[in-house]
């Protein structure tokens, strides 16, 4: 069982009127990869700032290490930050931006020039000690920030919207670097990210944020799989939503009757009763398009993108679903147009029923 | 159009726009200041104007203690005004820069409206403020905090006061003017990075204002060394700087090649130092 590097307990934090973090509760375990996702505004932000000490909680406690920091100014937390726009002092060379933390902390001289050595060859730009962060590109200031705060071996790094800046093609290939970087110092990180596909990418557990409350925590498979909210499963990824009544439960498996003619056979993780109006979410690629299906509908177009094709349905007057198949027999491809009927089928297993 | 008669036409536009300003500082700037050099080689005609021969007697004439003695007062008094407005400037103005948006531009229209007044008017008000019984004394007295009345005016303090009061807007405005731009995830950054607000302060805040301090320092230094108002009103005849040397030789000595002369040593120690300050503060800022 692995220790815990930071608990939140009921962390609430307000400036003035505003609720920025509502009561959250969170555990990070050691060596963990935690992002805080959310869209802006969801106080995940706000979140990491306190774990950092650049806020103070309104109410609740932080412990990192089980050591309560609410007296801990931010230079006395065991803990560095990788800001947002870098924050490199503009006015310090490389060498002397990763030496910073170190001279502060009284690490005596003669090691630091060797671990800002180690840090800078650890991020792939051994070369660039002796110039000024406006020379380096975005990518390689990005690096630099990471250097800066890994150079002290915070017992956690927190790494605030950190590639944010980057291009997406800089960002595909940072993420999978800071993932196996995390992998090699075994430091816990915790990350903030809006990006959905870069926290299942890199994260051992996702915390799902909205309104300054935590709405879900878990690994990005249970997120993804098994969402407990309408919000979760909006936010991550794509996903059909279809609204009805409960019409039978037969020990897990549900059947909804989706707008008064659709018949959608579910599941459900907790208690629903017939009568009980629910939502059913199913993502696009748990459908199979067949000839005779458990419903059918019209299909309404048709959209190749490569990889996959993109279909919708309408199974009836009010409800439209979107399916995605891969593309992996070309045979298979113009066998469904557009205007034609067709079978949709999936495993009651995937469809999973909301009662919120 | 090519390339290179564009680049000819951007060049002729650019000279017809620049002309006025090269024409203004020909004709009243740089003329004038030869007319001085050759002034200060030449000598001193008797009763009034100058007159031949070319000579090296007025820059000689300095090697008097008098001189050298009241250079160095200048040079002391003129460190003081700015060393003053500096410590006294420096937190008005990083409070200033701390307010939001709205407030800050109340703030600097409420620094400048007393700098509205006529330089010489406010000198006058200062003089009478310093007076024995003037206010500053009544209020020392009625408050108890003392129990003879303070002896300021005419003295080196008295000016001081005035140059301070009189110039300390020139150092907030640059230095609020660095402020205002500090980036704060930078002072985060530190904090983040070990540094208490001590360390925050002289390894990020100080080098990143470095130049609102130097051109601050700059923009007080220069007018105070070369005073004349304010020592001439608070000085008295004990305390006076170049500024009144200077005006004594254009005026009531009538010896406007020594006047020339001091005024050309006036410019190149007003240099030197500028040089030399920028110097030392971007080495410093380059050190950290």
């Amino acid at each position: 069982m692995a220790e815990t590097a930071v608990e939140l307990s009921n962390v609430t934090k307000r400036f003035g009127e505003i609720v920025a973090v509502d009561d959250i509760n969170l555990r990070i375990k050691d060596g963990e990869f935690f992002s805080l996702l959310g869209p802006s505004g969801c106080g995940k932000t706000t979140t990491l700032r306190m774990i950092a000490g650049l806020e103070t909680a309104s109410e609740g406690g932080i412990l990192i290490h089980d050591k309560p920091m609410r007296q801990t100014p931010p230079f006395k937390r065991p803990v560095n930050t990788v800001f947002q726009n870098y924050a490199l002092f503009p006015h310090m060379t490389i060498e002397k931006n990763v030496a910073f933390g170190l001279e502060m902390s009284g690490v005596p001289k003669e090691q630091i020039g060797p671990r800002v050595e180690e840090a800078l060859a650890m991020v792939r730009l051994p070369d660039m000690a002796k110039r000024r962060p406006r020379q380096l590109s975005g990518g390689q200031q990005q690096r630099i920030a990471l250097a800066r705060a890994l150079v002290n071996r915070p017992e956690v790094l927190l790494l605030d919207e950190p590639l944010g800046a980057l291009d997406l093609k800089l960002r595909k290939a940072m993420q999978l670097e800071l993932k196996a970087l995390q992998a090699q110092v075994g430091i816990t990180f915790i990350y903030v990210t809006h990006d959905q596909e870069e926290a299942l990418t890199m994260s051992d557990r996702i915390a799902v944020m909205d309104a300054g409350r935590v709405l879900q925590v878990g690994t990005p498979y249970e997120i993804y799989e098994h969402p407990t909210t309408r919000f979760v499963a909006d936010f991550i990824g794509e996903t059909n939503f279809l609204e009805g009544e409960v019409i039978d439960v037969l020990g897990a498996l549900i059947t909804v009757l989706v707008d008064s003619e659709v018949h959608v056979q579910a599941t459900s993780d907790g208690h629903v009763q017939p009568g009980q109006a629910v939502t059913v979410v199913i993502r696009p690629e748990k459908f199979n398009l067949e000839a005779e299906g458990m419903v059918k509908g019209k299909v309404k177009e048709v959209i190749y993108i490569g990889t996959d094709t993109r279909y919708i349905v309408q199974l009836s007057a009010r409800t439209e679903v979107v399916i995605r198949e891969q593309n992996i027999d070309p045979s298979r491809m113009g066998q469904v147009r557009e205007g034609g009927e067709i079978g949709v089928a999936w495993n009651p297993a995937h469809a999973l029923v909301l009662t919120e | 159009m090519s390339r290179e008669v564009r680049n000819q036409r951007e060049r002729t536009f650019l000279r017809v726009l620049l002309a006025p300003t090269l024409f203004w500082l020909i004709v009243f700037f740089m003329l004038p200041l030869l007319v001085i050099l050759v002034y200060s080689f030449l000598t001193k005609k008797i009763p009034v104007g100058i007159s031949l021969p070319l000579n090296l007697g007025n820059y000689v004439r300095f090697a008097d203690l008098l001189y050298i003695q009241i250079f160095w007062r200048s040079f002391v008094i003129a460190t003081l005004t700015t060393a003053i407005c500096l410590l006294m400037g420096y937190p008005i103005a990083y409070w200033m820069s701390r307010q939001p948006p709205r407030a800050r531009s109340t703030l600097l229209l409420l620094l400048m409206i007393p700098f509205w007044t006529n330089f010489v008017v406010r000198t006058y008000s200062m003089k009478f403020f310093l007076f024995r019984q003037g206010p500053l004394n009544n209020l020392l007295l009625g408050s108890g905090l003392l129990k003879e009345p303070l002896t300021l005016l005419f003295t080196p303090t008295a000016v001081v006061i005035g140059l301070v009061y009189g110039w300390a807007v020139e150092m907030v405005l640059p230095l609020y003017a660095s402020m205002v731009d500090l980036d704060l995830s930078l002072l985060e950054a530190a904090q983040d990075l070990y540094a208490n607000r001590f360390k925050v302060f002289t390894r990020v805040i100080l080098p990143l204002t470095a130049p609102g301090i130097a051109a601050g320092s700059i923009l007080v230094f220069v007018p105070s060394l070369g005073a004349y108002i304010t020592p001439d009103l608070l000085g008295g005849s004990k305390t006076a700087m170049i500024g009144n040397i200077i005006a004594d030789q254009f005026g009531g000595a009538q010896d406007w090649p020594f006047g020339s002369a001091i005024s050309f040593v006036l410019m190149a120690i007003m240099l030197v130092a500028t040089v030399l300050y920028f110097r030392i503060l971007r080495r410093e800022a380059e050190m950290k």
